[in-house]
């Protein structure tokens, strides 16, 4: 049995799981790219009902996320343990807004009688219940992703702490990390599919 | 004295004793005995399951049950056969077992993420039990699952689809060690040219496996969301297509055919050569072939929709897809067939079931080129003729080639050999029994009888009851194999570490292998399938 | 497997330039939304998206400094996915 971690296989291993994931939000974009090309103008339409300012916003709090997610890895490979223990922190604070501006954001909605089966959806233009069905299910999904990832920083925080994670073994950061970044890409992809097209 | 203890004798992680060293084990030798035990009781069941549904078809109207048991049996009979038996069996029984030794080293990459692979697959089939007994009873849209059916349905759509989720999961977790396996832990002095051909088949399916298990994973989530929340995604009063259900289904159930068959392959390609006494004729085509087939073969999904409603654009392109995958196929075909051509024939078992393997496959694929015309396949889509095809390619294919695969590697698994003369005669009753059993089905299918039919027209009863009777003939043959097999145990004939001649690395350890698989280095040849060392002693004899 | 290899370190000043082109081009993404140019809006949304995916990537994610294993199969990895896409639109856009 080696002795020595093999880091490489280790990362290749989060790779191989990362296009998995890629993949099973790759089915949706599927459908959404099918439904857009069947319903343009109620897409726009949908797209307007949403709050642009709320979805930059959450933009912003998942690119600075992946941000301070990666200034952490640099600061645990300077084995400077303060810093990467406060941008974790702040990487995680990042997740916990995008998920409150989530939460107002499905409120809002479903307050106007706006979600899954609803009594408005039904009987208003199939484009449009879509549109917001697309909406409720890749951002859902793509909620609990971002618990995940949550999670995983979290562990990896802890790790840090203890000295678990260090300057020569930080595969689990590493990893975390990765998945975090996904997170954020997959976001990047639906901002502009949900809220900019106008 | 410890070193060359067998893997059953030292537990590892080190230290567990009695079932504990089973169900907490880390070694991918008894993970694969473990596989073996779970899926060799999904086989039996699911056959039994297959014999009751021809049962009662051999008459007109009700043999033996009604037709609501019909419906959930025979959905019951595919979600077993295609999730827990042929999807999973060859990679997590033979492929746990062996890629580790065929490259040369100690485990898999990730061995705690191969235990809990194990546990998906058992909690995966545990659901599914569950799913059988609770509710309204098991859910009878057929495997495929399609809306609105599914959607609609009161049985317990909800619980077998999550059973297929975490059985998803499994299978793509079991493909990402292999990758990683494939290209962290191989031996260094043995290069990409110089891996057995098996390995190179598992390598090819893991990528399906990690890369279209997940479109099947989101198209069960969506099932579930569907049912419980109502959004109308492929629903065609709230604006959804049912038919981007067909599209994202098969997207993955295709590929999951390739899942199921380029292991078989691989095993033939180690079978062919040992038994012809013969370096396999075109390694190199081999390995491209298989890449090719798992690239070629994840866009051809479509092709399961000809008679759908979707465009004559489409039924075009995949049908003219569906003929370019039929070639890196035949290419496979013919390395076999030319790597037996002037060799040293020795029949054995393994050798037996191999050709049988190649000769079920073959008729199977050809009439997979039936279907994929789009002319015949207007008449035939949704008959028995479908059916036999895909039985043909599934049973005759992968289901001999996983036969095969445990005659050829039961000595090395268990250190004991068979009787060869039961084996001869289980496997040729299943052969010819087989041939009975399914070829008046593609009689029948162009004859117009539907699948998935409880009862049918007076002109059907005679193939039907015909079918039926091969079908009997074909479970006599498997129980004889099987039991032959399991009489092994109580003959205890030792097997020695190389019983046939081979020369990939699982036969330069002992039968078992050790924990650690070797004591020590193993040494690479050039080339895996160099028999010169083999047939030397018997030429030398023969001067 | 060689241990020793020093895994490449992005300096927060490199890092902070790649947060700082991501802004920026979110800003001109959400800029340009508010401007009707009819049917380019939604390509030129997407280009900006997966010119951001890019930066993601290649940087915080480090691609740009892994092998040929992992790049070749992201590629790959995407081109499935965009096959995925665009073979249903054989269905979907000639019915």
């Amino acid at each position: 049995m080696s002795s020595q971690i093999d880091r490489a296989g280790i990362k290749l291993g989060m790779w191989l799981f990362l296009y998995s994931e890629i993949i099973l939000f790759g089915g949706l974009f599927v459908l959404y790219a099918a439904y857009f090309h069947r319903y343009p103008e109620f897409f726009a339409e949908g797209g307007r009902e949403l709050n642009r300012v709320m979805g930059a916003v959450n933009t912003i709090v998942l690119l600075l996320s992946s941000f301070t997610v990666a200034a952490s890895i640099t600061a645990i490979q300077r084995k400077a343990k303060k810093q990467a223990v406060g941008f974790l922190i702040f990487s995680i604070f990042c997740g916990v807004t995008f998920l409150v501006i989530k939460y107002f954001e499905w409120g809002a909605k479903i307050h106007h009688d706006i979600y899954p089966n609803s009594e408005t959806l039904v009987s208003g233009e199939p484009g449009l219940n879509i549109f917001f069905g697309l909406y409720y299910v890749i951002t859902g999904l793509h909620g609990l992703h971002v618990i995940i990832g949550m999670i995983l920083l979290t562990i990896s925080l802890v790790y840090v702490l203890n000295g678990k994670v260090n300057s020569s073994r930080f595969s689990m950061l590493d990893n975390s990390g990765l998945y975090w970044h996904l997170v954020d890409l997959i976001w990047i992809f639906v901002f502009p599919l949900f809220y900019l097209v106008l | 004295m410890t070193a060359t203890q067998s893997f059953y004798h030292t537990s590892a992680p080190p230290g567990l004793t009695g079932i504990k060293s089973w169900l907490l084990t880390h070694d991918h030798k008894r993970l694969g005995i473990m596989y073996l035990g779970a899926v060799f009781f999904w086989f039996v069941l699911a056959m039994f399951l297959g014999l009751m549904l021809r049962t009662e078809l051999m008459t007109q109207g009700r043999t033996i049950m009604d037709a609501e048991t019909y419906n959930a049996m025979f959905t019951l009979h595919g979600v077993i056969m295609i999730f827990l038996f042929v999807i999973p069996a060859i990679p997590a029984i033979f492929g746990n077992f062996f890629l580790p030794i065929q490259l040369g080293t100690d485990d898999v990459f990730f061995p705690r993420l191969n235990l809990f692979s194990w546990y998906l697959f058992m909690i995966g089939g545990l659901f599914a039990i569950i799913s059988l007994f609770v509710g309204d009873g098991f859910p009878d849209t057929g495997w495929t699952f399609y809306v609105p059916f599914s959607v609609q349905d009161s049985k317990n759509v909800g619980l077998t689809v999550t059973a297929a989720f975490i059985l998803g999961m499994s299978s793509m977790l079991t493909g990402l060690n292999f990758v990683t396996t494939f290209h962290r832990m191989r031996d260094k002095s043995m290069g990409y040219m110089q891996i057995p051909l098996f390995t190179w088949s598992l390598y090819a399916t893991a990528w399906v496996q990690i890369l279209a298990t997940p479109v099947i994973s989101i198209t069960f989530v969506l099932i579930i969301l569907e049912r419980l929340f109502s959004i109308g995604l492929f629903d065609p009063d709230k604006g959804g297509d049912p038919l981007l259900y067909q599209h994202l289904f098969w997207m993955y159930s295709h590929p999951a055919v390739y899942v199921m068959i380029i292991p078989g392959m691989g095993v033939v390609s180690e079978i062919i050569p040992i038994f012809s006494r013969k370096s396999i004729f075109g390694y190199k085509a081999i390995v491209w072939s298989s890449m090719a087939i798992a690239v070629a073969g994840s866009l051809v999904w479509a092709h399961h929709m000809f008679t759908s409603g979707m465009s004559d654009v489409s039924v075009f392109v995949f049908s003219l897809l569906t003929y370019l995958v039929a070639i890196p196929t035949a290419v496979k075909v013919f390395s076999w067939i030319s790597t037996m051509y002037k060799g040293s024939i020795e029949m054995t078992p393994p050798l037996l079931l191999a050709l049988i393997f190649i000769f079920l496959f073959s008729i199977g694929g050809l009439t997979g080129l039936v279907l994929g015309a789009v002319g015949p396949d207007i008449h035939v889509h949704d008959t028995q003729f479908v059916v036999a095809h895909f039985h043909f390619v599934m049973f005759g294919g992968t289901g001999f080639a996983f036969f095969a695969a445990l005659h050829f590697w039961w000595p090395k698994m268990f250190g004991i050999m068979y009787r060869f003369k039961p084996a001869y005669i289980g496997a040729s009753l299943t052969g010819i029994g087989f041939m009975f059993h399914y070829i008046p089905m593609f009689i029948l299918g162009m004859q117009g009888m539907p699948r998935r039919y409880y009862d049918y027209l007076p002109q059907y009863e005679t193939g039907n009851f015909l079918a039926g009777f091969g079908g009997y003939l074909l479970v006599v043959g498997m129980v004889i194999m099987f039991v032959n097999l399991l009489m092994s145990f109580k003959q205890q004939v030792l097997a020695q570490a190389d019983p046939w001649g081979g020369t990939t690395l699982e036969w330069k350890v002992p039968s078992p292998p050790p924990v650690h698989n070797f004591i020590k280095k193993p040494q690479i040849d050039g080339f895996p399938y160099d028999f010169t060392k083999v047939t030397e002693p018997s030429q030398k004899r023969a001067k | 497997m060689d241990n020793k290899e020093e895994s490449h370190v992005l300096s927060y000043t490199q890092l902070g330039m790649v947060l700082a082109v991501l802004l920026l081009l979110t800003i001109v993404t959400v800029g340009v939304s508010y401007v009707d140019l009819g049917f380019f809006n939604v390509p030129i949304a997407l280009t900006i998206a997966t010119t951001k995916v890019t930066f993601v990537l290649l940087f915080f994610m480090h691609l740009k400094y892994e092998g040929p294993v992992i790049n070749i199969s992201f590629i790959s990895t995407v081109l499935v996915l965009m096959m995925l896409i665009s073979f249903t639109f054989w269905d979907v856009a000639f019915r």
